[in-house]
């Protein structure tokens, strides 16, 4: 193998792991808040694709973008109200089973409200065909984009749950929640803002990844999926370790393809995940202690 | 008083025998034919209710052991041992294992009796139940959710990618399972009527030993795994094993399902091993009420024989999704709270809280 | 309580399944399996739309022999045992006289054998040979063969001097079929095989294989497949400045591949059913009629581009309406002797012409060689 087609894998991993960073910084989002993963993230993705396609042809793409994120956000929102509310005595498993119900139920909607039809918002910047030279390999340059976009949202959201008084009172609640409520948050406003926010980075990933990945009503959950292997990879809860989890899970699925054939490329990264799940269930970055005190 | 456990099972058979009168008389016993297959995946969903219900254990990989079973039925029966016979083939046709028939086309094949293929199925269930179980079963929450899930992929794309497994078409062309003398395993009309009760005694079987399982000393200890892990440890409760036990018995009853309807179906493809698969047998199971061995059994075969029947049209995955959603906001403890007497279980009813 | 709960819920579904009672002048009754929803919809959902349109018109215009045509679709979500199920509820509970698809080849294959023996016709929708091979003689398929789309890229291929490949497929029923067409004939054609790969029907970047494939200094690709997750294929080679010729299957025939493909799309060469340049056809060209009034209908009806996937729904209706026709009856037997004599007949994916000894009707005649200029389908040599 040459060094230039090994950046070559290099990069083509980045594309790949950038994607899924960005979906896994939504889990993220609300695990900090209530401990629940939410199976329909992937959902939000696919509903924030569809809603700025759409608009986009009625508006130019920064319009629509910022419109799909408003809609989906709000969508979200409404959604994690109406659930926080409706399920009595919320524990992981009914919550699990609630969100999976969620997932699908949203997707029946995006292929009843849309169709089964594939979909893309076109490239940011360039077109399909163009790419950034970098070292003889090659890269396009909405890779860039998704990879800029998962570093600003990494670090709002970091400042955001350290710093500000709302951030700080919804990493309350997971922590403890009947505490956090003792100390006057409000911890059912906390879990509806945790569902709007992440919603709306959902959305905004959807955006973002659509130029490179299409969109298409079902596509939500193998995205999911990967997302969610990597918010583990990275440590539940930590955005940033995410990140890195989601660019070292993408290179290392490209360089499979080098030695296994590529039809088993998803087999393997999920034995990974199950490695890391026994072995090391505090994921790659995590430290052991916190994540024993949030199984639960 | 021991007998009357059993009286349950009783009316699960006179039952189905009323079933059959009504609609055989009625001239409409085509619907024996998914109320057959419906019966199949509800005994899947049944061994996942024993799983999450009682050991409250999530599974989110049920469909991964039901294709083990529906897989290892289809590969070893549709693999013709009359083209370049080993010396494998050869002795195990000595041993009198080896079955012929003659397919649509006048082609002549030599399989593997289905009987040594079942065995083959529950060995394999069984191994892979300990290599993925043993770590897995330790895991909690979200943590064991997302492994099961992730055993249920792997078995996925194993079988899209193996050329061996058929890939994306599957198998077709399976034959049926003589069982003994003219019962037989097998979708054709002729085979209808005894199809229904060879599905309904394998119901009723599993219902037999799911609800000795439940009354057994095994039973309550996993109840009380379930009401408190820690409490039930200092009991002297082997907590791991009494899981990993029940992990096992329901990963084989799908497997043995899954296998039945292989033969029944005549034939399997990759879509009986997708995560969404896995997702319904969790809705039947959160509908019947979690630890509800009975109300899953209902549920399952009646939803089931819905959608295979298409009722739910386009919206088949939409009517789960729901289900899913409104079992868990308004009846939590599954659509029946408390049954009649038969069909009562004795103690544990809280149990359903998971 | 629970036995009648059971009971209650058995008298719910068989109220709710019994179907009317037919009237005088019975309507003949079709059955459609077809992936309408769920991974295969991009071709189940097309065949839905044009089937239900076909039969409409057929009806309006006085059905078949002073009868309508009444058309069951059941949307089987390209998994085998809905398709299995269904076709027994067809075929033991409706007595359809045929069944239209089923869109993948998984399910047609999985019902093949029920149709036979239920002396029921079945129009299978999707590609593979394995279908009509061996042939069962109640059991065609309208699709077009995958070893004579294979032929015409290998004879572009050989034109322009290429000799050495790699071939990529998706992992769906199609591509593996595709796959195996492929290696069996290529060496008829001196053709090399370096590398061939599959990939994930739901794929989301395939630069990663691209690379591999262009590690191995081939001169040409094909990528076989009929999934959306191909238009990523013209995209990402560009991306990574791999600049060889690109061929496609017949599964690419339709727009919006092209269109989700953009620029880079420009340039893909494939085979394809004339349906998608039907306007560039010459005047005298047999199927351009046709051609034209099917798109004209199915655009005006759905406000959608025809793809060449409906085109295989509305051949099978069209084939059977024939042979129906032909026959002067519904009866099982004459109806499916008819379609095995129809010559010459012209369908949207090419002129039929079935026997006893082939089943699948079309052969290299009904390809053309495409390619894609501007976003616009045109035909390779016009």
């Amino acid at each position: 193998m040459s060094a230039e087609q090994a950046l070559q894998y290099c990069l083509a991993g980045v594309t790949v792991g950038s994607i899924y960073a960005i979906v896994a910084i939504g889990f993220n989002i609300i695990y900090n808040t209530t401990g629940i993963i939410n199976f329909a993230q992937g959902e939000f993705v696919v509903l924030g694709a569809m809603t700025a396609i759409s608009l986009h042809t009625v508006t130019p793409l920064p319009l629509a973008v910022a419109g799909a994120v408003a809609i989906t956000a709000a969508a979200g929102g409404l959604i994690g109200a109406g659930l926080t509310r409706a399920v009595k005595r919320p524990t992981v498993l009914r919550l699990i089973i609630v969100t999976i119900g969620l997932s699908i139920v949203l997707r029946a909607a995006v292929l009843h409200i849309w169709d089964e039809k594939v979909r893309a918002l076109p490239f940011f910047t360039g077109t399909e065909v163009s790419s950034v030279g970098f070292f003889g390999a090659r890269i396009t340059p909405q890779a860039l984009w998704v990879l800029g976009i998962c570093a600003v949202t990494v670090a709002g959201l970091t400042l955001f749950f350290r710093h500000t008084l709302t951030g700080r009172a919804m990493r309350a609640c997971a922590a403890n929640r009947t505490a956090a409520g003792l100390c006057g948050i409000p911890v059912g406003r906390m879990v509806t803002l945790s569902f709007t926010l992440s919603a709306a980075i959902g959305a905004l990933a959807g955006c973002a990844i659509s130029p490179v990945t299409q969109t298409q009503y079902d596509m939500g959950a193998p995205l999911a999926i990967k997302g969610f292997t990597v918010a583990i990879l990275g440590g539940m809860g930590n955005s940033l370790a995410a990140v890195a989890a989601g660019l070292l899970l993408g290179v290392l699925e490209s360089f499979s393809i080098c030695i296994f054939p590529l039809a088993y490329q998803h087999a393997v990264s999920i034995a990974v995940l199950l490695a890391v799940l026994v072995f090391r269930p505090s994921g790659l970055f995590g430290s052991r202690d916190v994540s024993a005190l949030k199984e639960h | 008083m021991e007998g009357r456990r059993y009286i349950p099972i009783v009316l699960l058979l006179l039952a189905a025998v009323g079933v059959q009168l009504t609609l055989s008389a009625c001239d409409a016993a085509y619907y024996l034919t998914q109320l057959t297959m419906s019966l199949y995946y509800a005994i899947v969903a049944v061994g996942l209710s024993l799983l999450m219900g009682y050991a409250g254990q999530v599974s989110l990989g049920h469909a991964g052991f039901f294709a083990i079973g529906g897989y290892t039925a289809a590969v070893l029966a549709t693999r013709n041992l009359a083209v370049e016979p080993g010396a494998m083939a050869r002795a195990l046709g000595a041993m009198g294992l080896l079955l012929q028939r003659e397919d649509l086309y006048g082609q002549t094949i030599v399989y593997l009796s289905p009987w040594v293929s079942l065995a083959a199925a529950i060995l394999l269930t069984s191994a892979v139940a300990c290599v993925i179980g043993v770590p897995v079963i330790r895991l909690k929450g979200h943590y064991l959710a997302m492994a099961t899930l992730g055993f249920g992929l792997i078995v996925y794309y194993t079988v899209l990618g193996a050329p061996g497994l058929g890939e994306a078409d599957g198998f077709s062309d399976v034959p049926g399972f003589r069982l003994a003398g003219p019962l037989e395993v097998n979708g054709r009309s002729a085979f209808r009527v005894q199809n229904f009760y060879i599905a309904c005694v394998l119901a009723a079987g599993v219902m037999a030993l799911g609800g000795n399982l439940v009354r057994s000393r095994m039973g309550r200890a996993l109840r009380a795994v379930h009401e408190g892990e820690e409490a039930a440890q200092s009991l002297g409760i082997h907590v791991a094993r009494a899981k990993f036990g029940v992990f096992l018995l329901s990963a084989l009853i799908a497997a043995v399902a899954g296998f039945f309807l292989t033969h029944y179906n005549g034939g399997i493809g990759p879509s009986e091993a997708t995560a969404l698969k896995s997702v319904r047998y969790l809705a039947i199971v959160a509908v019947g009420g979690m630890a509800n061995l009975w109300g899953t059994l209902i549920m399952g075969v009646g939803l089931n024989f819905l959608s295979l029947r298409g009722a739910f049209g386009s919206f088949d995955d939409a009517v789960f999704g729901v289900i899913l959603i409104a079992v868990m906001v308004l009846a939590p403890e599954g659509v029946f709270r408390r049954l009649p007497w038969p069909f009562r279980r004795k103690g544990g009813d809280d149990a359903a809280a998971a | 309580m629970a036995g009648r709960m059971l009971a209650g819920l058995l008298a719910a579904a068989v109220l709710w399944a019994v179907p009317l009672a037919a009237g005088q002048g019975e309507p003949i009754k079709v059955g459609a399996i077809l992936s309408v929803s769920g991974p295969a919809s991009f071709l189940g959902a097309p065949e839905k739309r044009t089937a239900e349109m076909l039969v409409q018109k057929i009806n309006a215009s006085g059905g078949l022999l002073g009868r309508k045509i009444q058309l069951i679709v059941k949307d089987s979500e390209g998994s085998p045992e809905k398709a299995t199920s269904f076709a027994k509820q067809l075929i033991e509970e409706e007595k359809v006289l045929a069944i239209i698809g089923p869109s993948t080849s998984g399910e047609s294959l999985a019902i093949k054998n029920l149709c036979q023996e239920g002396k029921t016709i079945l129009l299978s929708c999707a590609a593979a040979e394995k279908i009509v091979d061996p042939i069962a003689p109640y059991v065609f398929k309208t699709p077009q063969k995958d070893s004579d789309a294979a032929r015409w890229i290998f004879q572009t291929m050989r034109e322009m001097n290429i000799r050495r490949i790699g071939v990529i497929v998706s992992n769906d029923g199609f591509g593996i079929a595709g796959k195996a067409q492929i290696e069996k004939i290529a060496p008829e054609y001196g053709l090399q095989i370096a590398i061939a790969e599959v990939y994930d029907k739901g794929a989301t970047d395939l630069t990663g294989v691209l690379n591999k494939i262009k590690g191995q200094n081939v001169e040409g690709l094909v990528n076989w497949s009929i999934v959306p997750a191909q238009a990523l294929v013209a995209k990402n080679m560009k991306q990574i400045g791999f600049q060889v010729p690109l061929f496609q299957s017949h599964g690419y025939g339709n727009i919006k591949y092209v269109q989700a493909g953009g620029e880079a799309a420009n340039g893909t060469m494939f085979p394809a059913s004339p349906i998608l340049v039907a306007d560039q056809l010459p005047a005298k060209h047999p199927q351009r009629e046709l051609l034209l009034s099917y798109k004209k209908d199915y655009e005006a009806m759905y406000k959608e581009e025809a793809s060449a996937f409906g085109a295989y729904a509305y051949d099978a209706i069209l084939i059977l309406a024939e042979a129906i026709r032909k026959a002067g009856t519904t009866d099982r037997e004459k109806v499916r002797a008819a379609i095995e004599d129809l010559k010459g007949f012209v369908g949207t994916s090419g002129i039929f012409n079935y026997s006893k000894t082939d089943h699948s009707g079309l052969d290299m005649s009904a390809f053309e060689m495409l390619t894609v200029k501007d976003g616009k389908f045109v035909r390779l040599k016009p």
